[in-house]
């Protein structure tokens, strides 16, 4: 599996995240050489002090769901009556459209298991799993590099490998899977940070953000905000691709603008018709609005959208955003764990619509039926998945109006039909495999 | 369930309860019962899926709706009671 590199931009001047090396992970050494040691958090005084300088970095949540770090600890760690609790470090990364979670695992792992150390130090757990899809090539990484840092005396990381799909690495999800089911969805309450792993409170996070707390750790709050955006501050890895061929995982402060961001790796604004943010989640804006768009949760919110896993694809001229979109929206409905029936129903309904849309023949009477679909599916399921689909679907079809107005009335869009863009897994059955 | 019935009712608020209806969709399986006992509330989609209005319910259908939720052979509606 080949992992793209990242690229260090003029938009920050040290990177963080990023490592000298791009081409192996960072061994043991060379990370304690280039980062020092994990600070010791020790007895009830140094967990409430590191507690604090989580809370003033300001580091929120890198998986989307933007959710503060130090709230979310301090949730755990008040759950602690119900046995120690259990950290989760999801470096699944279900979006077929992100890397950077895999790019983190195979150049800087010890970073990422630092993070993991240091949260169940903080929130008072003994016991960490580490998950990723099965065949990613992080899970090499990280074995190897925890084999490379030893043992630690009452503390153990165990890795997992999940089946790769779509929903199995949402949180709910991945805590089922531990628990000896499926990775399927569960219905919440109670959400992980109240009854997790073996029902004990459960601390879920991303592994990007798990890299960043290792930093604010030795680092410290002053440090971490002195990049970024004041509310959302830090820095942020984005899976960027666009015309003419780029494709790359970047490190930039938060509160850059997409057109900043893009222009930085070479894509061209101007060659696209709308610009993918969050990934198949997530919203596509037309290439003016998201241009001006800052990357935070905020920022991305009053644009319309989400910044979700850190996804930026803008879509070239050339490729049409009708095809595409029913391209994904058949892609997501085949995601489906087959739980809910609005999703399990909704889901291929409004796919099956699309592809008539998109490839032909279209029928008009489907237009106020695939509207209605769209607006009943989201808030149904157990999961998030119908939502992010509709909105997905809701956002192409205003985002791409004119090429829908022409795939309506049955003329050649704009664009050349020169074929599919957006990448996607093969797919697999609903009934092949959850364990 | 806590309940709020002994303590004292602060001065210029009354103590309700705010009752919420909310399906488990992964047990739902479609029955339809609940529309036919409790159609104010409740609708179904074309596949035979509940639509419910999540709004704080009326006084006048939380008892409809108790019989809606019980009926539910794999007791998919939840009645969530939120104090204010």
């Amino acid at each position: 599996m080949t992992t793209p590199s990242l690229t260090t931009t003029r938009l920050l001047r040290a990177p963080r995240l990023f490592c000298a090396d791009d081409s192996a992970p960072t061994t043991h050494v060379e990370h304690l050489r280039r980062h020092g040691p994990l600070p010791a958090v020790v007895g009830e005084h140094g967990r409430a002090a590191m507690l604090t300088t989580i809370e003033h970095s300001g580091l929120v949540g890198r998986g989307g769901a933007g959710f503060p770090l130090a709230r979310k600890m301090r949730a755990v760690a008040a759950g602690a009556s119900t046995g120690s609790p259990v950290v989760v470090a999801n470096g699944c990364e279900g979006e077929p459209a992100s890397r950077k979670d895999v790019w983190l695992l195979t150049r800087t792992p010890h970073l990422v298991l630092d993070g993991v150390e240091l949260a169940a130090r903080v929130v008072g757990a003994r016991e960490a799993h580490l998950c990723v899809h099965r065949g990613s090539a992080g899970a090499g990484t990280v074995r190897r590099a925890l084999v490379e840092r030893g043992k630690t005396e009452g503390f153990s990381i165990t890795v997992h490998e999940l089946p790769p799909r779509y929903v199995a690495s949402e949180e709910t999800a991945l805590v089922h899977w531990l628990n000896g089911a499926e990775a399927k969805p569960t219905f919440t309450p109670p959400r992980p940070f109240e009854r997790g792993v073996g029902r004990r409170a459960t601390l879920v996070n991303n592994v990007e953000t798990l890299a960043q707390l290792a930093l604010v750790a030795r680092r410290g709050a002053e440090w971490f905000r002195s990049v970024g955006d004041p509310t959302e501050p830090g820095t942020l890895l984005l899976s960027v691709s666009g015309p003419p061929q780029v494709s790359q995982v970047v490190e930039v402060p938060t509160g850059t603008t997409v057109g900043a961001a893009l222009a930085q790796v070479g894509v061209d604004l101007e060659a696209s018709t709308g610009v993918l943010v969050g990934g198949y989640f997530g919203t596509w804006l037309r290439p003016d609005v998201a241009a001006s768009a800052p990357l935070t949760h905020r920022g991305m919110h009053a644009a319309g959208a989400a910044l979700g896993a850190g996804v930026v694809a803008a879509l070239p001229a050339t490729v049409c955003g009708v095809v595409e979109t029913a391209r994904v929206a058949t892609y997501l409905a085949a995601q489906s764990a087959g739980q809910c029936g609005p999703c399990v129903n909704g889901l291929p309904a409004i796919a099956d619509a699309l592809r008539l849309l998109a490839r032909g023949p279209w029928d008009e009477s489907l237009a106020p039926a695939l509207d209605r679909w769209l607006s009943i599916v989201p808030g149904r399921g157990a999961c998030r998945l119908p939502d992010g689909a509709a909105r997905f679907v809701v956002s192409g079809l205003t985002t791409f109006a004119a090429d829908v107005a022409d795939h309506r009335a049955d003329r050649p869009c704009a664009s050349s039909r020169a074929g599919a863009w957006l990448p996607l897994p093969p797919v697999q059955s609903r009934s092949a495999g959850w364990r | 369930m806590a309940t709020t019935a002994s303590r004292p009712v602060p001065l210029g608020r009354l103590a309700v309860s705010i009752m919420r209806l909310q399906v488990n969709p992964i047990a739902c399986a479609a029955h339809g019962l609940c529309a036919e006992l409790l159609p104010e509330w409740i609708e179904l989609d074309e596949w035979g899926y509940p639509l419910v209005d999540s709004q704080p319910m009326p006084q006048q259908l939380i008892s409809h709706a108790r019989r809606a939720a019980a009926a539910c052979p794999v007791r998919a509606i939840v009645i969530e009671r939120s104090g204010q």
